[in-house]
């Protein structure tokens, strides 16, 4: 039965979906030349999708029996996806613009893939859950591939696709075993039949859910698409798939395994302690050899999660509000990251994208190199920068759990990772310049790379509110 | 001074030093951090001349809780109050002594060192376990950039070895940190202080902090980034590496290790003393053969920390008390010492000792600046580092008169390698016509050496200005050591005069219950 405060919970994605058929019907009729105005009026749709989340908020946290929720866990997610999406659009047209003229389709694949996750993020039982992913993922595959004349962007697409139906068809399996084992959907459900103790279909049921969340969250052992689609998509999208998707995979899988899974705990516990722990260990290490600074963003990436699953593996409301803040911070650093290397282009206008061609930037475009930097120190989780209260917040959850030695573990490795972070300082700063760089970046770009450049140096007067929202967030989900 | 924030005004000026530094020119960047060191200077003389000795044992406390889980407190005993005052008074004299040295990307160079000032005074005034965890770490990344831009030929190896390195001794560090928040419910230092962790647990946590502070202090094995660090980075960034960074290892102990894990710090002096005991000979040795003039007092600033450790593990007033003086007065003299290589590397731009000699007679002012700072280095009487190197070894005699045996060494060590240096500088033939050629001291480097060898004739002549504000802090920490402290073995004992079968049997059963 539909009613009207079901409507009024999902009014997020009603907005979402109304804004993104309209605009491409704008787009189909306007051509290339209506990019510049669908661009925009994608980012006010999100804008407004954002602010209706509180009327949603006002109406949950229960929507369609359950089928979706909008809880604080929701909001909070959903305004991270929406802000990382915003900014994807942002940060594009000057990219495109480069071998002809930027397109209107790319903003409204972005809405829609912002549909799905919301829809990842709301979803109260295991068919929400897959149609939202599916939504998310047609998109992005449609975006990986969006520049159709260059073989690597087509090839990432191609290789996004198959691996990542692959992950879609681990995940629905597992789902099926969920659903025949346990006889439902809804998430609630599912924890009460696995109450009376975990039988092993079930169990099998959940570790194929989880190997195809991870896929989605791009963790180890299922990782390897990562590097390739980070390397072939375009730059903007790459900068898309590293924040938005993977705040909305996160929270799915933090969703999934404390709402659905929550009687398995001590189960999934050590699956993901050993994710955590690989991925830290992987993304850290294979990350050193990279020439190129998009893979390099990939396995920082990988990292990055594996960091972001410790306060999952610590299973209390800390650990999910810690994983929570960590997203949000690392969805600052990536956008923030990647509104730089989007300014890396020589004088003809070409982009960068190589390590070595960084040498003396601090030379030639100071402002530029010194946000470059801050970014990346804060990825490295060196203080006084924000990055580091990110890590703090799950080993501190870890801690907590009495999961010392984890955390003593994971953050010892976190000094490997603090090598290439550094590398790319070093090339910035200590190497003497090799190619000339244009001379300035667009206004967008640099608003939004000054904005989370300030909010990673000042981030500490917003612990209040993070702390705050976070725990509300991870409130819901107990 | 009552609520008068100063101690925040102490790190503002600099922070907004720094930041205008950023956007000046190279010339006004200079002038900009010299005048914000110079204010702070005069703020830290302030501080001093209104801490009130022998009143709070925490003063100039600030408390403003605007991050969350933890807050902006601030707060001074006398300890930290030298430390303050050491490094703003090192800070002005590293500003003069990059003055002409530093020439490529000034206003850059003069805000990392306004920002390491910054974090420097964070560190010794932090009242918030985790504000100090920021502040102790945040001081990797301005001096990654100066080993990193400014420094010698090898200076990448360094800069990475230098942030490596005391990353992952503070990573754990800071796992403890977590862990004791959890187990006490704050973060507030002085509680912490106060707290009787449960002895199982400490051996944990002090290993943890050790990690830490044996790295940034440095302690052998783990000392090898030092020299790496030094000899590559620029002079000033030497003196503040030597002058002030490596006290926070020292403080960290003071603070932290020694009264918050009290039983754990008793449990672990062997490691300490057996550490410092081969620190002080073998670095005293590698001291002594190297051709390096800055590799030289890399190495010997090790010795003299493991002095400072010796005294510390002491678990007594005077060797604690002595650990604070070698590490004020080693702050000074090391930083000159780096001052001095400074001044002649300006010159000839090598630091190969050979490449020098015969100084005295061309430079007969150098000349005479280095011996003092020489002399000081080697402990003589009437100067800094004879008052700390003397008490820490008192103190330390009265816990193992065989450690005091070994560390005694050092000075005698350091006699060798520390004269052998003047010898083959100053003395002898002027066999390298560009070296015999070199100019004696400018008035600018008079001006930065000169205050410092006034403050090492203060220290050694009349140190009491230094230890009455420490003293009541000590005395404090010594009480709290007190339950814990091994028993020492330089303590003659007379017993009563017994029967000799009766005081056998006795002694026996006394041997037997012991055990």
């Amino acid at each position: 039965m539909i009613d009207s405060a079901s409507l009024l919970a999902v009014l997020p994605e009603l907005i979402l979906t109304a804004g993104g058929l309209v605009l491409m019907l704008v787009a189909a009729f306007g051509g290339d030349n209506s990019a510049r105005v669908v661009n925009w009026l994608s980012v006010v749709t999100l804008a407004i999708a954002g602010i209706s989340l509180s009327c949603s908020l006002a109406h949950g946290p229960d929507a369609f029996d359950g089928l979706m929720r909008a809880d604080a866990f929701s909001v909070f997610a959903k305004a991270l996806i929406y802000g990382a999406a915003a900014a994807a659009i942002l940060l594009a047209p000057r990219f495109f613009s480069v071998g002809g003229k930027p397109r209107p389709e790319y903003a409204v694949l972005i809405l829609f893939a912002a549909i799905g996750m919301g829809m990842m993020v709301s979803a109260g039982d295991l068919l929400t859950l897959y149609v939202g992913l599916e939504m998310n993922s047609l998109a992005s595959y449609v975006l990986a591939s969006f520049m159709r004349q260059d073989e690597k962007s087509s090839e990432a697409g191609l290789k996004y696709f198959v691996l990542g139906s692959l992950a879609s068809g681990i995940l629905l399996y597992g789902s099926a075993l969920l659903y025949g084992f346990t006889g439902t959907t809804a998430f609630d459900g599912i924890a009460v039949a696995m109450g009376d103790g975990v039988s092993n279909g079930e169990l099998f049921g959940m570790v194929f859910l989880l190997c195809g969340l991870a896929f989605k969250i791009s963790a180890v052992p299922f990782h390897m698409w990562t590097p390739d689609v980070y390397e072939g998509a375009p730059t903007p999208v790459t900068a898309f798939f590293g924040s938005a998707p993977k705040v909305a995979a996160m929270a799915l899988t933090v969703r999934v395994a404390i709402e659905a899974l929550g009687p398995a705990g001590l189960d999934w516990q050590q699956i993901v302690i050993f994710v955590a722990l690989a991925s830290i260990l992987f993304g850290a290490v294979a990350a050193i050899g990279q020439t190129s600074l998009k893979r390099l963003m990939a396995y920082s990436s990988i990292n990055n999660v594996g960091f972001a699953l410790i306060g999952l593996a610590a299973g209390t409301p800390a650990g999910v509000a810690g994983t929570m803040s960590y997203m949000a911070i690392y969805v600052l650093m990536t956008v923030g990251g990647f509104a730089c290397i989007l300014q890396l282009r020589d004088t003809d206008g070409k982009p960068v994208d190589t390590i070595a061609s960084l040498a003396g930037l601090s030379q030639s475009r100071k402002g530029l190199a010194a946000a470059f930097a801050i970014f990346m120190f804060s990825m490295a989780g060196i203080p006084p920068l924000f990055g580091f209260w990110a890590k703090f917040l799950v080993f501190d959850a870890a801690v907590a759990a009495n999961l010392t030695a984890l955390a003593a573990f994971g953050i010892a490795m976190s000094v490997i990772g603090a090598f290439y972070y550094l590398k790319i300082i070093k090339t910035m700063y200590f190497d003497e310049p090799v190619i000339a760089y244009e001379a300035k970046g667009g206004p967008v770009e640099n608003i939004i790379l000054t904005a989370c450049a300030v909010v990673i140096v000042l981030g500490y007067l917003l612990n209040p509110v993070l702390d705050q929202a976070s725990a509300a967030a991870a409130a819901s989900l107990f | 001074m009552d609520g008068f924030p100063i101690l925040s005004l102490m790190m503002a000026v600099p922070m907004a030093g720094a930041i205008a530094c950023l956007f000046a020119s190279a010339n006004s960047a200079r002038w900009i951090a010299l005048i914000a060191t110079l204010v702070d200077l005069v703020l830290g003389i302030a501080l001093w001349t209104n801490f009130d000795q022998g009143g709070l044992q925490w003063q100039f406390q600030e408390y403003y809780p605007v991050f969350g889980r933890f807050a902006w407190a601030l707060g001074i005993d006398g300890i930290a109050l030298m430390l303050i005052a050491l490094t703003v008074f090192l800070m002005p004299i590293c500003i003069g002594a990059s003055w002409e040295a530093i020439t490529k990307r000034v206003p850059e160079y003069m805000a990392a060192f306004l920002f390491m000032e910054v974090l420097m005074i964070g560190v010794f005034a932090a009242q918030d376990l985790y504000l100090f965890y920021i502040m102790f770490e945040a001081g990797l990344i301005p001096m990654y950039l100066v080993i990193g831009i400014w420094g010698g030929a090898n200076r990448i190896y360094a800069s990475y070895k230098f942030f490596l390195y005391t990353l992952l001794g503070s990573v754990l560090m800071l796992i403890a940190m977590m862990w004791m928040v959890h187990e006490t419910g704050t973060t507030e230092i002085p509680v912490l202080m106060a707290y009787n962790f449960d002895p199982h647990v400490q051996t944990w946590l002090w290993l943890a902090f050790f990690a830490s502070f044996a790295v940034k202090m440095p302690m052998w094995p783990v000392h090898t980034w030092l020299p790496d660090a030094h000899v590559q980075a620029p002079t000033a960034g030497s003196v503040i590496l030597a002058g002030v960074l490596l006290k926070m290892g020292g403080y960290g102990f003071i603070r932290f290790s020694l009264p918050m894990f009290p039983e754990a710090s008793a449990q672990f002096a062997w490691l300490v003393w057996g550490l410092s005991m081969v620190a002080v000979v073998y670095t005293s040795l590698v001291a002594l053969v190297q051709s390096d003039m800055k590799k030289l007092i890399a190495y010997s600033s090790v010795a003299h920390m493991a002095i400072v450790t010796v005294g510390l593990f002491a678990f007594n007033q005077a060797g604690i008390e002595g650990s604070m003086m070698v590490m004020l007065g080693h702050g000074l003299v090391s930083g000159a010492l780096f001052l001095c290589v400074g001044v002649i590397y300006d010159r000839l731009h090598t630091r190969e000792i050979n490449r020098y000699g015969g100084l005295s007679i061309n430079m007969p002012k150098y000349a005479v600046l280095f011996l003092l700072f020489t002399m000081a280095s080697v402990g003589l009487p009437g100067t800094s580092n004879f008052v700390g190197e003397f008490l820490s070894l008192m103190g330390i005699y009265q816990a193992s008169s065989w450690v005091a045996l070994v560390a005694t060494t050092g000075i005698i060590l350091g006699a060798a390698y520390m004269l052998y240096l003047y010898r083959r500088i100053c003395y002898g033939d002027q066999v390298n016509a560009d070296a015999a050629a070199m100019s004696d001291l400018s008035a600018r480097e008079i001006a930065l050496l000169a205050p410092i060898a006034a403050a090492v004739l203060w220290m050694g002549v009349y140190p009491e200005s230094f230890l009455a504000p420490m003293r009541a802090d000590i005395r404090a920490l010594e009480a709290r050591l007190a339950p814990a402290a091994p028993a020492g073995d330089s303590k003659i004992k007379m017993g009563a005069p017994k029967p000799v079968g009766e005081a056998h049997h006795e002694e026996a059963s006394a041997h037997g219950e012991a055990h």
